[in-house]
């Protein structure tokens, strides 16, 4: 049943009205056919009657209220998956661009994706060597996670997770059954070669899947491109049973186009403008990382996002925080001071952590370890800011310590090469190290047993 | 009846064309693949439904229909030890049926209708029942013993009564004549409307405590059974891992765990984590007494509002039994968003912050069903309500939170200033509050004697001088204080580290019975009282701080077990012994 509606009724940024559409379904594709020729495509985004809403994709410019014919294809946004599309590049809708020609589907899957049942997932204990200490030792990635990175503008986040990409070790993972679906949303052109050129150079480009929404491309596209990533993910990891790291970058562009896309269709704002549901749909995004039994394979998401003005209350970190199992907090003082990667320690966490360090994953007093390391670097914090009212050297010499101690942390532990891969016993042995240089009765969050063990001071 | 179509789509809200026969709030199927809805709003043009599934590919003239009665669940043995979506579905049965995934539409009975429970009746020929009264038992779990009760409408005459043996869920056990000699089957379960509160015979004064061998909360700011408590807290402060806390070593006979719009991994984790756990009274696992209500954020919305009150009435169904029930709902800020979600689709005019005008009066509906009753069958039960609350942006002042205020009665306030210094449970002791101090004092006064109320109040009073000690320490350093202050700030540290903190990981610390939650503060005042006498006569606290004692009340916690209470005899005779060789 092919009818081409010819016109639209009404045109208001990305959405367009069309009347007397019969059979249409909820969430359908539409293909819009202009005089010159292009094709743009949209989808159904709200039904009353015959009277139909289309948001499109690549926007509403060049089309008039008589200059557009629309066609219905019958099936809602679907992604082309095969096990070719390892090492392509695509569009933000999920296109190949690279030139290589169409994915030749072995399937094709709703881009929304379906939740995963609660009982059929598989709690994630298995933990990521990143090689990083602050990462490996405070806030430890599990496999199945979804740990964000909390950045702003100007900060390390890319190289961070370009770091994270190249010294990963999945426990269980080969060179065949790794791989990374890298999803880039709203970020400039240089930003996504530096990332392509990075894979090629630690080599993983062939196992690479990238997804490109850059800057000036259209913005409700960007909607969709996370959703495809995922899908790709789910597939690769349930249907292939391969350890898939997605990397989502920049939420903050997405959340935005989401904004834009509400607010064009007249929807009553929430908090700063973003929708009522701008958590359930962040949570259909982010919940869909995890292990399933049954399959071996795993999906594990680093989504970075820009906090606007550094503000972690600001709706978008804030609502991810709720929905994601920890974060990694990059702080620009720390960055000023020219230590890399600028992982600030305290508001940073891991919440499958704790399961999946210890005895038999990592080193028995890994977690005794961790404890003691944040709570004594919260009190330099205290000392820090007492120093700065009535000055270093009226501080107790206690406080003087954790001066001393917070600065080695910052400058051993904290601060590494960009190169530099450190071994979880290396950056364990350091935090005790660092540790021996306070007095031994301060640190109470460690039983003597093992303070005996490792205690040098 | 003329068939209804559907008209409009938007999002999870549908609308129906012209007058329709359904009544509010009434359960209907959409489409053909009948998913579940609720009709939500009515006027002669247009219908509204809120439907719980996802609605792609809906189309307009699918047909919708309706039950004729409002959204209810299914109450019957076979509720603990499982695990529901939002609408009472059983996952695991769904599981079975779609795989991994969550598929829509499906038609799975709520409760296993195969399973031959073994029925002992408790009624003859002749008695006389009124509605909520019991007619036979069964066991559920090891533990759980499940009271059949008259559906809390009927009540009349028993006229036939089955042998006790083996009978599936909708077997006919008995029958019933009401007065207008209409007879009524009692099968072995029944439904009940979620949005309405169960009937009970009168309400009780909430008196007794609900133990959680959490220090902090069990000394510092109980609550009831059958209170009210809010949890709020910004993301990482540990809510989750409070309401994991509460779930495993809170003396409740049932607990209902609602995952309300939260993670998925978090719900496998409670899933795993429950069946291997063994609850030290009982000797059984966890799952044992546990229902789950698992809603993860990535489930639809309108589901996730229905959470909430199918969680409320499957507890009250076990406290009509007799039974003191638990429910903690993680998280109670995402039920409020559902609210919001389905308020903006709906085009109703926002209140603060775009949340619905009504807002408070739901929040309010939902605690009030928390209480202590005494049951329409004569015994004692309660319900006992602990919400999460996650404010946006932390802020305290934001709606859900000052609304939950106002209708609990105990408020752990998580702070994160505490989490990041990994002092946990992060619940702030200036911040926080119970109002449950004067009913329960008498009970804490009867069972622990009156040095436990004593204690806390001298333990309170301390922190309280220790926090404005701390505004002058922040400007000039601690150096300048004189000793008697200094020793406020040690003894509090002590408090704080030895006493409010908690390891939820350590076997000996996750739980601490009252006993020793009493001696702990016992010791540590102790050790207050023998010091200030050594600063008044003028030996520097340096000489105290040498001997170790606050250290070693600090790790206290660990180097006591809880069956060697005697030991804390052993502490006060050593501390006795050091400072008298000072003095």
């Amino acid at each position: 049943m092919l009818i081409d509606y010819v016109g639209v009724k009404e045109i208001n940024g990305s959405l367009i009205v069309i009347d007397g559409v019969k059979g249409v379904s909820n969430e359908e594709i539409v293909d819009i056919r202009l005089e010159d020729g292009t094709v743009k495509q949209g989808r159904v985004v709200q039904i009353e009657g015959e009277r139909i809403v289309v948001q499109v994709f690549e926007g509403t410019r060049n089309i008039s209220l008589v200059n557009a014919k629309t066609r219905l294809t019958g099936h809602p946004m679907e992604q082309a998956l095969s096990p070719e599309i390892i090492g392509r590049v695509l569009d933000g809708a999920g296109r190949p661009i690279d030139g290589l020609g169409e994915i030749f589907p072995e399937k094709r899957a709703n881009i929304n994706g379906t939740p995963i049942n609660p009982v059929s997932r598989i709690y994630p204990t298995n933990y990521i060597n990143t090689g990083i200490s602050t990462i490996d030792t405070l806030m430890t990635l599990i496999r199945g996670q979804k740990l964000p990175i909390f950045s702003g503008s100007g900060m390390k986040h890319n190289d961070l997770a370009v770091q994270i990409v190249r010294q990963a070790r999945i426990s269980g993972a080969t060179e065949d059954n790794f791989c990374v679906v890298f999803a880039a949303m709203g970020v400039q052109k240089d930003v996504a070669e530096y990332f392509r050129k990075s894979f090629e150079e630690s080599g993983v480009l062939s196992h690479v899947v990238m997804l490109l929404n850059l800057s000036n491309d259209p913005i409700i596209e960007r909607t969709l491109t996370p959703r495809c990533a995922l899908t790709i993910a789910e597939y690769l990891a349930f249907d292939l049973d391969m350890h898939v790291l997605v990397i989502m970058t920049d939420m903050t562009s997405y959340a935005e186009a989401l904004r834009e896309f509400s607010s064009s269709k007249g929807e009553i704002p929430g908090r700063k403008g973003y929708p009522g549901y701008l958590y359930s749909d962040l949570a259909s995004l982010y919940e869909r990382a995890g292990m399933i039994k049954g399959h071996d394979g795993s999906v594990t998401q680093i989504p970075i996002l820009t906090m606007p003005n550094d503000d972690i209350t600001h709706p978008i970190p804030d609502l991810t925080g709720y929905i994601t199992e920890g974060q990694i907090t990059l702080d620009r003082a720390l960055q000023g001071q020219g230590y890399y990667p600028p992982v600030s320690v305290l508001p940073s966490l891991s919440r499958l952590m704790k399961d999946g360090i210890g005895e038999g994953f990592t080193r028995a007093d890994h977690q005794p370890l961790a404890n003691q390391l944040f709570a004594s670097y919260a009190k330099v914090i205290d000392a820090r800011s007492l120093a700065s009212v009535i000055g270093e050297e009226e501080l107790s010499p206690i406080d003087k310590k954790y001066m001393e101690f917070g600065k080695q942390f910052e400058e051993r532990f904290v601060n590494q090469g960009f190169n530099e891969n450190r071994d979880i016993t290396e950056s364990l042995d350091l935090g005790w190290e660092l540790l021996s240089t306070l007095p031994r009765s301060e640190l109470d969050r460690v039983d003597d047993e093992l303070l005996d063990k490792y205690y040098r001071g | 009846m003329e068939k209804n179509v559907i008209y409009g789509i938007n999002g999870p809200v549908i609308t129906v064309k012209g007058p329709t026969e359904f009544k509010m709030m009434e359960m209907v199927h959409v489409g053909k693949e009948n998913l579940v809805g609720e009709i939500i709003g009515i006027n002669d043009e247009y219908t509204t439904v809120q439907v719980y599934e996802e609605t792609t590919g809906l189309k307009p003239g699918d047909p919708i229909t309706g039950t004729g009665n409002p959204m209810n669940v299914l109450l019957g043995p076979g509720i603990i030890d499982n695990i529901f979506d939002g609408i009472e579905r059983p996952l695991k049965a769904i599981e079975e049926e779609s795989g991994a995934f969550i598929s829509r539409g499906s038609q799975v009975n709520s409760l296993d209708d195969q399973k031959i429970w073994n029925v002992t009746m408790k009624v003859k020929v002749g008695d006389k029942l009124k509605g909520g009264e019991i007619y036979a038992t069964l066991p559920e779990t090891a533990i759980i013993e499940h009271r059949l009760m008259v559906p809390p409408a009927i009540s009349g005459e028993i006229t036939e009564v089955k042998p006790d043996g083996g009978y599936k869920l909708f077997d006919t056990v008995a029958k019933i004549k009401d007065e207008l000699g209409v007879e009524h089957d009692l099968t072995l379960c029944q439904k009940w409307p979620i949005r309405y509160s169960r009937p009970i015979e009168e309400r009780l004064p909430t008196t007794v405590p609900l133990i959680t061998g959490q220090r902090v909360m069990d000394t510092m700011f109980p609550i009831a059974k059958g209170g009210a408590a809010a949890i709020p807290g910004g993301f990482g402060t540990g809510k989750t891992m409070n309401q994991h806390q509460l779930a495993k070593w809170c003396d409740a006979d049932i607990i209902v765990y609602v995952g309300c719009g939260e993670r998925g991994n978090e719900m496998s984790q409670v899933l795993d984590e429950f069946s291997e756990l063994i609850d030290p009274k009982s000797n059984r696992p966890m799952t044992d007494r546990t229902v789950l209500i698992a809603n993860t954020s990535n489930m639809p919305v309108a589901a996730r509002e229905a959470s909430i009150y199918t969680g409320i009435t499957l507890a009250e169904y076990y406290r009509d039994m007799g039974y003191d029930v638990a429910i903690m709902a993680d998280s109670t800020s995402r039920w409020a968003e559902a609210l919001r979600e389905i308020s903006g689709r709906l085009e109703e005019m926002p209140a603060e912050e775009g949340f619905p005008a009504y807002l408070p009066s739901r929040l309010a509906e939902f605690y009030e069903r928390a209480g202590r009753v005494k049951t329409l069958s004569h015994d004692n039960g309660s319900v006992t309500i602990i919400g999460a609350v996650s404010p946006q942006g932390s802020d305290f002042s934001e709606p859900v939170t000052q609304n939950t205020k106002r209708f609990t009665r105990v408020f752990w306030a998580l702070d994160k200033a505490l989490a990041y210094a990994r002092h946990y449970p992060a619940i702030n002791w200036m911040d926080s509050y119970s109002e449950y101090f004067n009913d329960l004092d008498p009970w804490f006064n009867e069972h622990l004697g009156p040095k436990f109320v004593e204690y806390r109040n001298r333990i309170s009073a301390l922190l309280q001088e220790e926090s404005s000690l701390m505004e002058i320490v922040k400007l000039i350093g601690s150096d300048v204080l004189p000793d008697d202050q200094k020793l406020v700030i040690e003894t509090a540290k002590a408090i704080r580290v030895g006493f409010l903190q908690q390891n939820a990981f350590h076997a000996e610390d996750t739980y601490v019975p009252l006993e020793k939650q009493m001696k702990m503060m016992g010791v540590i005042l102790h050790l207050y009282d023998r010091a200030r006498e050594v600063i008044a006569k003028e030996i520097p606290i340096s000489t105290i701080l040498k001997l170790g004692l606050f250290d070693k009340l600090g790790k206290m916690k660990y180097d006591i077990p809880n069956n060697k209470l005697e030991m804390f005899d052993d502490y006060d005779k050593e501390i006795d012994k050091k400072i008298d060789e000072i003095l």
